[in-house]
């Protein structure tokens, strides 16, 4: 998706002449016994420009690259290595014995299937449904022209929301109590109160399923709605002349033509919710408390969720070593992450049509 | 021969009155169907200002009622200065956090776009390509030995552990990059020519021509920092260092029932009203900057 580059980066020699830095790398490269002066004259001042933005780049690079050496480098390999020692304790740096006990330990951990269970349910209802709705409302959206612009900042609101406060919002709407508006709207239908919400061991899965499964499309609409819209933008309207020449009725010029030319549109926003079920996390918290369901079950527990279940215990003091097994479980999600990440660059070259 | 506009023409004017006919009513069911999709996305807004304009008795009165009775402001009253007044110290927590943290990233980013889009050095395409890589690996391989790390600085409750973890950020980087990259390179030796630096250029022309990029960055930077949950959580366990999400989460998470909803309603109003004013008035780079990054909170 992202912009093709040039590749001759230009520069200017003392002398004023252009130097591509293509050619300066293949003379760099290729030490060739030429005579001409000038060629070894490029060289040279390539080679003076070079050291010249050594020290800038230096200079330039040491606050980021700084910050994420300390952050975002070395935890990734020190998170992998700590997943290794199930002994690790943080508080004295100790790391014990080597083992791949922590992975077992998650592996075989019922609550862990928990969680996968309840992503696959996420990522086989929502993400399917969520796509289909918001390419629905993007065709719509594309084909009128007055209020157009109006009815795009309404559906891109629930994007600029604080995941937990409208996760709160979500809870009050779906309160387990008589007064909740959903439970007030089954009353009214003659039905009875359901437990949508909370900690309660008695509410029904199913009605947390749904609840969780509407956030999700509430939430993720605009996101999707936006990268589609643009997408759609720019197919070329010959097109849809040529179909409406033949008289190609709507179904088939949305399935022949739209479909197939936003594919790359639909796949980036398929792994983009397939990775966004995995890592959802605060809105859970948000619906069904700290635990994620009643503290003995945690019936909604996510991979994230699961994840944050150990390191919580950490965090608060209650067991040192249980880092080993979150970071296990962190380094799980990553796996799964790499492979869906893999899976779309190469059905981003074999499948989708351009 | 009837004519409808410039580029349909019909054979008689009672087929051009059917067609019109027929394009309405298809409007109009466009609209409808629209209509319904913008009243779904609107009812937990609706609901959320509904409730926090309700009184106890109200919020607990069944049925629910759509429409406040009697509307009342109290709920925000005890947000500003009543029980739950610590808020107002989180979101003061959050603003200085989120600001500190959007001027070292904006500032490292551009600084590292600059790097990796006008510099030549040894090396710069495996560094490059190395901060990709690391776009791929979940926050949570990070946050648990950043948790180590900051807990052995002796961070953990201070202001430092908020701002500076999220200094710097791939994704800025490398958003920057591409717009500085789409500068013309004549510019550049127009100002070498004359006898400018690189970095008077990147003052000069290269921050200059990419300032809308650079307003992207901002504003994302600051909603990132107003959502962010869990980092807050893990560094910050006082009372007095929270920032907002963790916050209204800590005074409401144990009220599902909904005894004090119309107040916790109240806060999430206040919570999310500087999202909304800030999405309002800046649409156009919101909306640029997340179309090309799909990241949120």
């Amino acid at each position: 998706m992202q912009d093709k580059e040039i590749n001759f980066d230009c520069k200017v020699d003392f002398d004023g002449n252009l130097v591509t830095s293509k050619e300066t790398k293949t003379s760099k490269k290729t030490p060739k016994k030429i005579n001409d002066k000038k060629k070894k004259q490029n060289n040279k001042t390539a080679m003076l420009e070079w050291k010249k933005d050594g020290w800038k780049a230096v200079i330039s690079l040491a606050p980021a690259l700084l910050i994420l050496l300390v952050f975002t480098f070395y935890p990734i390999v020190r998170t992998f290595i700590i997943s290794f020692f199930p002994h690790y304790n943080y508080l004295d740096d100790s790391f014990g014995a080597f083992g791949v006990d922590s992975f077992t330990r998650v592996l075989s951990d019922p609550l862990f299937w928990r969680a996968m269970a309840n992503t696959a349910i996420m990522v086989l209802v929502s993400v399917p449904l969520s796509i289909i709705i918001a390419l629905l409302i993007t065709v719509l959206l594309n084909s009128i022209k007055r209020l157009q612009g109006f009815f795009q900042v309404i559906f891109f609101l629930p994007y600029v929301t604080n995941g937990i406060a409208f996760g709160l919002v979500f809870a009050t709407i779906f309160s387990p109590m008589d007064y909740g508006l959903i439970n007030t709207l089954i009353h009214f239908f003659g039905g009875k109160s359901i437990a949508w919400t909370g900690t309660a061991e008695t509410i029904p899965y199913w009605a947390g399923i749904f609840v969780i499964t509407i956030y999700s499309i509430w939430n993720g609409l605009a996101f999707k709605i936006l990268v589609f819209l643009s997408g759609l933008q720019g197919i070329d309207k010959q097109y849809y002349q040529a179909a409406q020449i033949d008289s190609t009725p709507k179904w088939r010029v949305f399935t022949k033509i739209t479909v197939p030319l936003l594919s790359p549109m639909i796949l980036y926003i398929t792994i983009t919710s397939l990775i966004g079920a995995f890592k959802s996390y605060s809105s859970i918290v948000a619906l069904f408390g700290e635990s994620m369901g009643n503290s003995q079950d945690r019936t909604f527990i996510t991979a994230v969720g699961y994840i944050y279940r150990y390191f919580n215990d950490v965090t608060s003091g209650g067991s040192v070593t249980m880092l080993s097994r979150a970071s296990a479980a962190a380094l799980i999600l990553f796996v799964f992450i790499m492979i869906i990440t893999f899976v779309q660059m190469w059905a981003n070259s074999k499948k989708v049509h351009y | 021969m009837a004519k409808v506009n410039e580029d349909l023409y019909f054979a008689s004017d009672e087929q051009a009155k059917r067609y019109e006919a027929i394009r309405k009513i298809k409007l109009f069911f466009i609209y409808f169907a629209l209509s319904i999709a913008a009243l779904f996305t609107l009812v937990p807004f609706y609901w959320m200002l509904a409730t926090s304009f309700k009184t106890l008795e109200e919020v607990q009165h069944v049925p629910a009622t759509f429409f406040p009775v009697q509307p009342t402001i109290d709920n925000y009253m005890n947000v500003f200065n009543g029980s739950n007044s610590i808020l107002i110290r989180y979101i003061g927590n959050t603003i200085l956090v989120g600001v500190l943290t959007t001027i070292l990233t904006v500032v490292t980013t551009i600084l590292a776009a600059f790097a990796f889009s006008r510099l030549e050095f040894k090396g710069k395409d495996l560094i490059f390509s190395l901060l990709l890589a690391t776009m791929m690996v979940p926050g949570e391989m990070m946050i648990m030995t950043n948790f180590t790390t900051v807990a052995q600085l002796n961070w953990l409750d201070s202001y430092q552990a908020l701002i500076v973890p999220f200094g710097a950020s791939v994704f800025y980087i490398f958003f920057l990059r591409q717009n500085f990259k789409q500068i013309p390179d004549e510019l550049y030796y127009a100002a070498k020519v004359d006898g400018n630096s690189d970095f008077k250029y990147l003052f000069k022309v290269m921050i200059p021509i990419a300032r809308p990029a650079i307003i992207t960055v901002t504003i994302l930077s600051m909603i990132g920092s107003w959502n962010a949950y869990i980092w807050p959580r893990t560094v910050s366990q006082g009372r007095e260092m929270k920032l907002v999400t963790d916050g209204l989460m800590t005074l409401f998470q144990s009220d599902t029932g909904g005894e004090t909803s119309h107040i916790m309603m109240a806060a999430t109003t206040v919570v999310s009203l500087p999202l909304l004013i800030a999405f309002v008035c800046f649409k156009k780079y919101i909306m640029r900057g997340v179309a090309r990054s799909g990241i949120k909170g």
